[in-house]
């Protein structure tokens, strides 16, 4: 009953969601059953509309989870985009670096590379804000251009390939490819990049339930989240659960560096996010901060966008900016829904952790 | 001036007033009293427009009125002070009031002219309130004044006042009382809604009471007597004495030397204390608030900073000055926090979730390798202090949030009791709950006591204070200022302490 609950607001948002986009489609002189056809139609087509979605959806489970960690500690994330690229280039850099080396250890060692240069920049904005109270709304963003333009200067100066007009590394180690889902699926051809990644997205939120809700560890740090002075009281120190937040926050952010670059171009490609870390956040807000309302809501978001790219091109009027629309509109809707309910409190907004 | 007549209000399955009827008769104070849960807020937020009841009428000055909203309310001149008040702590009184009735024309806010009409009304009531003076840097008892002149600026004739002493000192409750007074030799009329029934005779003129949505007595209150009303609000014969055979004390438990706590501002809140409790004996310390007493009990708790603590405690001889709060714990030092919303309770976890704060990492309730949590175990313990200490609804399930005051607080007693402590912090232990819960927390603590246990005790209710404890501390502005027996001494010589104005 009461899970259900949880599903019905959300559920509401993303109609009502669809029914504006509806009219607005309607205004611009175009079918929007056609459009919503053309667009749902495309997402779910199989093989090329399946694989694609479920492809863009394992970011978004990465950067949901790391939103969610961190909101369930009382923090707001902002960082993730600057955790996934900092990660991303990490991998990268250990698969170029190391490229000779047998898989049995390139790929435990990548691996490796996006989880801790994920945490590490993570663990940053939790360190300052532990130490000295500095807000890690603030400092994520900051940490955000550093990490952007870190990225791009190791490209730009040390990573190129002589002569290439693009943004991207040399490639990395054979060794340290992951298989593509298409060699295990029948019917799903291997072109399509989604990769085991995405299983280990899937891992990924069965992992955080079963820290968060099952160990003294994920007890400790909801409490913090929860109410930092009876958790304090508890004997929990709030410093270190800040610091451990933020320090999961980013690998599970920093594991998008996984499916980018073991999986998918198999080497560092500047700017290769499309506000990943971002959408993460409205992942979280729409999956309640639960790791099953954050699978659900990743698949959404990702079937807007593998939709979006195909109405862009069938359609007469409508283009891919009406889908930028319906997220800009679900989040509202989402977030109208938690202000009202009051859920905007455990939302990490009114309700900070005090250092 | 207000009758309320065959109001009804039901919030899904529960029905929060069944057929109420209070008739409030202009010029007087009427204090509204029940135990928490028995509808009194409900019947009064129905007369402010809060809510809409379900069936009945309100009338006011004979006149059946449709309040739909507050704002209708206050057009007809009924003016509400909440538990919590409604304040904006950045701005001014003056803006603070004039906040919704911004006086002067849409464009141009007269702040001035404001100012000098609050300063005559705080003036008519003496309620020594200057309206250019910032809420944050007011003491509660002055903000809540500031609350009274919100109703009294907007011509309420009636003011319905929910648990206005809660938040306040003895000494404070005076002075409150006698601005109510005021209020009524200048015509007002004043619905004082509490569940304190020695502040019911102290200042109403007549006293209806509640119990489960029904109202079960009006009467004048000179007719009437603390076991009388007792009974009614609580339905039985209640025990308004606490029971307790004499101690039977044993060797010293807590030593303190010296103990200070120094702000970051550089103030002392707690300046060179020193005392012992012993095994079998409640301590207790009196004081108005804010005179250190927090910083007492959190720095014996292990939650103030090492840096703001200097002196000794030692527990059983063992120096526990640099030990944290987990670890103080875990030798035996139980702490009932006096502010359970705000240090004892996670208000958004399960009853199961928080039996188990402080002791979430004991090897007893976690499985595989120290690390999950074990849900059998945190159950079954759960289950047992909620049936130990009457924790209602029995649903380890709800969240805290939905639980009553005193349900609340037995939780977390419960909770702590279960510590087995060698030592027992506890503040303000019967703070917001009702007459059957105070009854059923005193007893507890005396029981914990005659089994050996060493309590601290601090509370701002000076007769629970004194009837409790075996001996008594009195602290004035960090200092412990004197040591009374609480059977001698009498409460005149205690409260003189309290002001720190004699030297015991």
């Amino acid at each position: 009953m009461i899970f259900l609950r949880h599903l019905l607001f959300p559920f509401i948002a993303v109609i009502a969601a669809f029914i504006v986009g509806g009219i607005l489609i309607l205004l611009i002189g175009d079918n929007p059953i056609e459009a919503y056809r053309l667009l749902l139609g495309s997402a779910l087509s199989w093989p090329d509309g399946i694989g694609y979605t479920l492809f863009y959806a394992t970011p978004l489970i990465f950067t949901g989870l790391a939103v969610l960690v961190a909101f369930r500690c009382g923090l707001l994330n902002i960082g993730a985009e600057g955790q996934l690229y900092v990660a991303a280039f990490a991998t990268a850099w250990v698969g170029i670096s190391l490229a000779g080396m047998s898989p049995w250890l390139l790929l435990p060692l990548c691996f490796l590379a996006a989880i801790l240069a994920g945490g590490v920049w993570g663990a940053i904005p939790g360190i300052l804000k532990a130490r000295f109270g500095s807000h890690e709304v603030i400092n994520t963003i900051m940490l955000n251009f550093v990490a952007v333009a870190l990225c791009s200067y190791f490209t730009q100066y040390h990573y190129k390939a002589p002569g290439d007009p693009i943004m991207q590394t040399i490639p990395i180690g054979g060794g340290a490819h992951i298989a593509r889902l298409g060699k295990f699926v029948p019917g799903l051809p291997e072109r399509i990049p989604v990769n085991v990644a995405f299983l280990i997205a899937l891992l990924c939120c069965v992992l955080v339930y079963l820290f968060l809700w099952r160990t003294k560890w994920g007890y400790e740090l909801r409490a913090t989240g929860s109410n930092p002075s009876a958790a304090e009281y508890g004997g929990i120190s709030i410093r270190k659960q800040i610091i451990i937040a933020m320090t999961i926050s980013g690998s599970l952010a920093g594991m998008v560096g996984i499916n980018e670059v073991l999986g998918y171009r198999y080497r560092y490609y500047d700017g290769f996010s499309d506000n990943y870390g971002f959408t993460g956040i409205a992942v979280a807000l729409l999956g309640r901060n639960h790791p099953v309302g954050v699978v659900v809501a990743a698949l959404l978001f990702a079937v807007l966008q593998r939709g979006g790219i195909y109405v862009d091109g069938f359609s007469e009027n409508v283009t891919k900016d009406i889908v930028q629309v319906l997220q800009g509109t679900i989040i509202l809707f989402v977030a109208a829904e938690a202000f009202f309910s009051g859920s905007f409190g455990k939302f990490g907004l009114l309700k900070r952790a005090k250092v | 001036m207000i009758e309320l007549r065959n109001i009804t209000k039901r919030f899904g399955s529960v029905l929060a007033n069944d057929n109420v009827n209070i008739v409030v008769k202009p010029g007087t104070i009427h204090a509204i009293v029940g135990e928490n849960g028995a509808g009194k807020s409900t019947a009064m937020r129905i007369a402010y427009g809060f809510y809409k009841a379900d069936s009945g009428e309100i009338l006011i000055d004979g006149q059946v009125q449709n309040i739909a909203t507050p704002h209708d309310a206050i057009a007809l001149g009924v003016g509400m002070v909440h538990q919590h008040f409604m304040l904006v702590e950045t701005m001014t009184v003056a803006e603070n009031i004039v906040l919704g009735a911004e006086p002067g024309n849409s464009a141009a806010l007269d702040l001035a002219k404001a100012a000098s009409d609050i300063q005559k009304l705080s003036e008519e009531f003496k309620l020594a309130v200057n309206p250019n003076a910032v809420v944050e840097h007011l003491s509660v008892g002055q903000q809540q004044r500031v609350e009274l002149l919100k109703a009294l600026y907007r011509h309420a004739r009636l003011l319905i006042l929910d648990e206005p002493t809660a938040v306040l000192t003895p000494q404070e409750v005076e002075e409150f009382f006698a601005i109510l007074r005021r209020m009524r030799e200048q015509g007002k009329t004043v619905v004082i809604i509490t569940h304190k029934l020695s502040e019911v005779l102290a200042i109403s003129d007549e006293v209806t009471v509640m119990r489960d949505g029904r109202v079960v007595g009006q009467v004048q209150t000179k007719d009437t007597n603390l076991a009388e009303l007792a009974r009614l609000m609580v339905g039985r014969e209640v025990l308004l004495r606490v029971e307790k055979p004499d101690a039977d004390i044993g060797v010293t438990e807590l030593t303190v030397r010296n103990l200070t706590v120094t702000h970051a501002d550089g103030n002392k809140r707690l300046d060179g204390v020193s005392f012992e409790v012993r095994k079998g004996e409640i301590l207790g310390i009196a004081g108005v608030e804010g005179n250190g007493q927090t910083e007492l009990i959190e720095a014996l708790a292990g939650l103030v900073p090492a840096s703001q603590l200097s002196g000794e405690m030692r527990l059983e001889g063992r120096d526990v000055t640099r030990l944290d709060a987990r670890t103080r714990r875990e030798i035996g030092i139980a702490h009932i926090p006096e502010d359970r919303h705000r240090r004892g309770l996670l208000l958004d976890f399960s009853l199961s979730e928080n039996s188990i704060l402080g002791v979430h990492h004991r090897r007893s309730l976690l499985s595989y390798a120290g690390v999950f949590l074990n849900d059998q175990a945190i159950r079954k313990r759960a289950d047992q202090i909620i049936a130990d200490f009457d924790v209602r609804p029995a649903n380890q399930e709800l969240p805290a949030r939905a639980l009553s005051g005193g349900n609340q607080q037995k939780l977390i007693i419960g909770r702590e009791f279960d510590l087995r402590p060698k030592l027992l912090l506890v503040s303000q232990p019967t703070r917001g709950v009702d007459i059957g819960a105070i009854e059923f927390i005193h007893r507890k603590l005396v029981a914990l006591r005659d089994d050996g246990c060493a309590v601290l005790l601090i509370s701002a209710e000076l007769e629970e204070v004194t009837a409790l404890s075996d001996r008594l501390l009195i602290i004035h502005e960090g200092k412990i200022v004197g040591d009374v027996d609480p059977k001698v001494a009498t409460i005149e010589e205690i409260g003189l302490l309290m002001t720190g104005s004699a030297k015991h």
